[in-house]
C-alpha cells in the first residue's frame, strides 16, 4: 500500500532506536492488547526475547499453533477486541492455516503475527522457510510481508485497522528474523488511511425507507438475522425494531443470541438443522428483512426451490459481495448493520409508518400452527443419555448465562437447538469452515477473556481428539472450563449421513480405541468424571459447575443411534423437512 | 463457464507492490471466474499499477467479479469497460515462414492489415501486428497454418473512450 499512515500526527515515544522486535511488542501495548497466543521458534526468539522483557500483555504457551489461533478468534469472538496470535515461520504458519481459514469464514478480527527466516535466506529453501504471505493469501483479509524494520510499526497499525473494520477478518504480518534485530526509532501512528481501502459505514437512506415500507406493507414479513449482527453489536438495535414492528425472526447459526431465543417472536434457528417453523416462515414470507447473513447452502438449502415461492427481499450487509451472491437482492443496504438498523429505529420512531396489523396477526396464528409441530422434541429415555438432555440440562444448570463453544458435528447443532442464547457473543463455534477441534481451544480464549465466567466447551468423542493436547494449556493456566462431551462412540454427523444416505454402510465413522477420558483428564490434573444413566446427568453437571476453580471433563455416554432433526437433506428446499416424527425415531 | 457467456474487459488500478497480481489471479481461479487474458504494468504514477483482464461471465458473474476485486485491499478502482464505450488494443509479434511464394504473400498479407515487419531472416519474417483481439485472431486465421512459427500475444489493454477516465 502506497499510502503511509500519517506520520505527521504520530506519537513520538522515545527518540533511541530500539530493536524490531521491541518495536513489534510496542505496537501491541499502543494496540492494547491483553493477550497474544503463540508458541515459540527460531524465528520469532528476538520477539519471544522481547515478550520476556515486558508484563503489559500475558502471552500465553499453547501446545499446537492450530489452538493458539483458535484460542485468539474466540478472545474476539467473546469480546469483539482484536485476537492477536504470534507462530514461527515454516511449520509454526502451516499449523496456523487452519485457524487461520476458520476465522476468515467467520469474519473475525486477527492479527497473527509469524516470523519469517531472514530477509537474505528467503527464496533460498531455508530452515524452516515458508511462502507464508502466499500460502495465507486465500484465508486472510489481507497479509503483510514486512521487509525493513523501518515497516514494522506503520504496518501493524494497517494490520489492526484492516482486520477490525468493514467487514472483519484475520490480517497476518509475516517478519524476517533480520528485521526482529535491527534498530530503529519507534514511532506509531495515530491514525491510518488507505486509497485502497474505504469500508462504507452509512446506509443509503433512500433504500433504508424503501425497506421501512416494505416490512409495513408487507402481509408475511419475516427477519433473518446471522452473524453479522453479533460482529457488529447490533443487538439491542435489532431488538428494538423487532419489538416496535412485531416481527417474527430466525437467525443463523452464527447469529444466536443476536436476539434472545427466549423471546416469543424468534421461532429458533432456520437452515439445514433449523426449526419447521422458522424455516416454513422463511419459505413462506412475502418480504424477508436479511440482515448481516449471506444466504449459505447451509441456510436456505437448494436456492432454485426457495426462489420458488416470490418475495421481496432486503438486505442489510457491509460487505457489498455478500449482496446478491447467491440469492438477487430487490433491495440492497449497503452498510454497518448497527448503523442502518439505529437509522431504521429513528425513522420507525418519527414517521410511524402504519402496519398490516390483520395480516401480521393471522402470519402468526400460522407460524404457531408450524410452531405446534414441536420439531425439537425427542423421546427420552431412561436407559441410554439423550445427547439432546444434556444440553437441555446445561442449559438449566448454567441458568443460560454460559458461555459455550462447540466444536463441529451433531453435539454442535444439539448446542445450537437446546441452549437457548438470550446474548450475543455466548455462542461460540466454527460456522463456515466447520473446523473439528475448536471447542477447547476456543473455550481457552473465552476463558482467558472471562475469566469469571461459567465456560462450557460441548464436543464429541471425534472433535476433542483433534485438540486434545491443550489440555495440558488448560493445566498449565489453571483453567476452570468444563467440557461436556457427548460421546456416542460414532462420529456422529458422518454416521447420521450414511444412515440416510448410504444405506447404513458405516464407513469409517466409528470411533474404536478411545481413551479412558477420566483418567485422561486426570493425567492433566483435571477432574474427570464418566456418566452413563440419564438420572445421573443433572447431578453431574451441577456437582461440575460448583467445582469454580476447577476444570472438569465430562464424559456422557449417550444413545449411540440418536440423529439431529430437523434436517434438510442437501439439495432439497428450506420446506422440505424430515421431522424426527416423520420418521419415528424408535425405529431407527 | 458457458462458451457464450458474453465478454467483459475489466479495468482496475492497484497498488504497484509485490503480491498484488498474486491476489487478483488467486482471486480468479479461487472462485472459479474465466480469465482470457490479464495484462499488467506501471502507470505514470509509479506507486500504481494498472491491470486489464479478460473475462467472461452472466451479468450476475461480473457483478460479483467487480465487487470481489474492489475489496481486495490493494485494488483502489475497478472498472468494467463494457460498461460505456472503450477502446481495446492488443499487440501480437508473429514469426511466419518467409521463404519461396510464402515470401511475397506474407508481405502482402502483412501490408492488408496493417502490420509491421520488425525483423527479417532468411527464412522468416517476424510481423507486429496491433488491434482488437477479433482483428489478430482475423489475422492469424488468414494465414496458412503451416507458415506459422511461432506467436506471442500480449493480451488486450483497454481504455474508456472521451471522458471515461480511470483515474486516482
Amino acid at each position: 500500500m502506497a499510502d503511509t499512515p500519517k506520520n505527521s500526527s504520530s506519537k513520538q515515544l522515545g527518540s533511541k532506536p530500539i530493536t524490531g522486535a521491541e518495536i513489534l511488542i510496542r505496537c501491541l501495548h499502543e494496540e492494547n492488547v491483553e493477550f497474544v497466543f503463540g508458541y515459540p521458534g527460531g524465528a520469532v526468539l528476538h520477539i519471544y526475547d522481547a515478550i520476556y522483557h515486558q508484563d503489559k500483555f500475558k502471552h500465553i504457551l499453547v501446545r499446537h499453533e492450530q489452538a493458539a489461533l483458535h484460542a485468539a478468534d474466540a478472545y474476539s469472538r467473546s469480546t469483539g477486541k482484536v485476537g492477536v496470535a504470534l507462530v514461527t515461520s515454516g511449520p509454526g504458519a502451516t499449523n496456523a492455516i487452519t485457524g487461520i481459514a476458520t476465522a476468515y469464514m467467520d469474519s473475525i478480527p486477527m492479527v497473527i503475527i509469524s516470523g519469517q527466516v531472514p530477509t537474505y535466506a528467503i527464496g533460498e529453501d531455508a530452515f524452516q522457510e515458508c511462502d507464508t504471505v502466499g500460502i495465507t493469501r486465500p484465508c486472510v483479509k489481507h497479509n503483510f510481508l514486512v521487509k525493513d524494520v523501518k515497516d514494522i510499526a506503520a504496518t501493524m497499525k494497517k494490520a489492526f485497522y484492516v482486520a477490525a473494520s468493514g467487514r472483519p477478518g484475520p490480517v497476518l504480518v509475516d517478519i524476517p528474523k533480520d528485521i526482529t534485530a535491527e534498530l530503529c526509532k519507534f514511532e506509531y501512528p495515530e491514525s491510518v488511511s488507505l486509497r485502497s481501502y474505504n469500508p462504507v459505514t452509512k446506509g443509503h437512506l433512500g433504500q433504508i425507507k424503501k425497506a421501512l415500507k416494505l416490512l409495513a406493507e408487507a402481509k408475511r414479513p419475516m427477519v433473518y438475522s446471522g452473524g453479522g449482527v453479533v460482529l457488529g453489536d447490533a443487538s439491542a438495535h435489532l431488538i428494538k425494531l423487532i419489538q416496535s414492528m412485531g416481527l417474527p425472526i430466525t437467525s443463523t447459526l452464527m447469529g444466536l443470541g443476536g436476539f434472545p431465543a427466549s423471546d416469543e417472536k424468534f421461532l429458533g434457528m432456520l437452515g439445514m438443522h433449523g426449526t419447521y417453523e422458522a424455516n416454513m416462515a422463511m419459505q413462506e414470507c412475502d418480504v424477508l428483512l436479511a440482515v448481516g447473513a449471506r444466504f449459505d447452502d447451509r441456510v436456505i438449502g437448494n436456492t432454485k426451490h426457495f426462489l420458488s415461492t416470490p418475495r421481496t427481499i432486503i438486505h442489510i450487509d457491509i460487505d457489498p459481495s455478500s449482496i446478491s451472491k447467491r440469492v438477487k437482492i430487490d433491495v440492497p443496504i449497503v452498510g454497518d448493520v448497527k448503523s442502518v438498523l439505529a437509522d431504521m429505529n429513528e425513522l420507525i420512531a418519527t414517521e410511524k409508518p402504519a402496519q398490516n396489523t390483520n395480516a401480521l396477526a393471522s402470519w402468526f396464528k400460522q407460524i404457531n400452527a408450524w410452531r405446534s409441530k414441536k420439531c425439537l422434541d425427542f423421546a427420552q429415555s431412561d436407559e441410554f443419555i439423550k445427547p439432546q438432555y444434556v444440553i437441555q440440562k446445561l442449559h438449566e444448570v448454567t441458568k443460560g448465562e454460559a458461555f459455550v463453544t462447540s466444536d463441529v458435528g451433531q453435539h454442535q447443532m444439539w448446542a445450537a437447538q437446546y441452549y437457548k442464547f438470550n446474548d450475543p457473543r455466548r455462542w461460540i463455534n466454527s460456522g463456515g469452515l466447520g473446523t473439528m477441534g475448536v471447542g477447547l481451544p476456543y473455550a481457552m480464549g473465552v476463558q482467558f477473556a472471562h475469566p469469571n465466567a461459567q465456560v462450557a466447551c460441548v464436543t464429541g468423542e471425534g472433535s476433542i481428539q483433534m485438540n486434545i493436547q491443550e489440555l495440558s494449556t488448560c493445566a498449565q493456566y489453571h483453567l476452570p472450563i468444563k467440557v461436556i462431551m457427548l460421546n456416542n462412540r460414532y462420529l456422529g454427523m458422518v454416521r447420521q449421513w450414511q444412515e440416510f444416505f448410504y444405506e447404513n454402510r458405516y464407513s469409517e465413522s466409528y470411533m474404536d480405541s478411545l481413551p479412558d477420558f477420566v483418567k485422561l483428564a486426570e493425567a492433566y490434573g483435571h477432574v474427570g468424571m464418566q456418566i452413563t444413566k440419564p438420572s445421573d446427568v443433572e447431578g453431574a453437571l451441577k456437582e461440575a459447575f460448583d467445582m469454580k476453580s476447577r476444570f472438569v471433563f465430562l464424559d456422557f455416554i449417550t444413545d449411540q443411534k440418536e440423529n439431529v432433526f430437523p434436517m434438510i437433506q442437501n439439495g432439497k428446499g428450506l420446506s422440505e423437512m424430515i421431522l424426527a416424527s416423520d420418521i419415528g425415531a424408535e425405529d431407527l | 463457464m458457458t462458451i457464450n457467456a458474453p465478454r467483459h474487459i475489466i479495468s482496475l488500478l492497484m497498488e504497484n507492490e509485490a503480491g498484488a497480481l498474486s491476489r487478483v489471479a488467486g482471486l480468479f481461479s479461487a472462485r472459479g471466474y474465466n480469465i482470457e487474458s490479464l495484462t499488467v504494468a506501471v502507470t505514470e504514477d509509479p506507486t500504481l499499477s494498472r491491470m486489464t483482464i479478460v473475462t467472461s461471465g452472466s451479468e450476475a458473474v461480473i457483478e460479483q467479479i467487480i465487487k470481489q476485486l474492489n475489496k481486495l485491499i490493494d485494488v483502489v478502482k475497478v472498472l468494467d469497460l463494457n460498461d460505456g464505450k472503450f477502446i481495446e488494443r492488443e499487440l501480437m509479434l508473429v514469426k511466419v515462414k518467409a521463404t519461396g511464394a510464402f515470401r511475397e504473400e506474407m508481405k502482402r498479407m502483412c501490408d492488408i492489415f496493417r502490420g509491421r515487419i520488425i525483423d527479417v531472416a532468411d527464412g522468416s519474417f517476424t510481423i507486429e501486428l496491433t488491434g482488437s483481439g477479433t482483428k489478430l485472431d482475423a489475422f492469424i486465421e488468414s494465414l496458412d497454418k503451416a507458415a506459422i512459427l511461432e506467436t506471442v500475444r500480449t493480451g488486450a489493454s483497454g481504455i474508456g473512450r472521451g471522458d471515461r477516465i480511470l483515474k486516482v
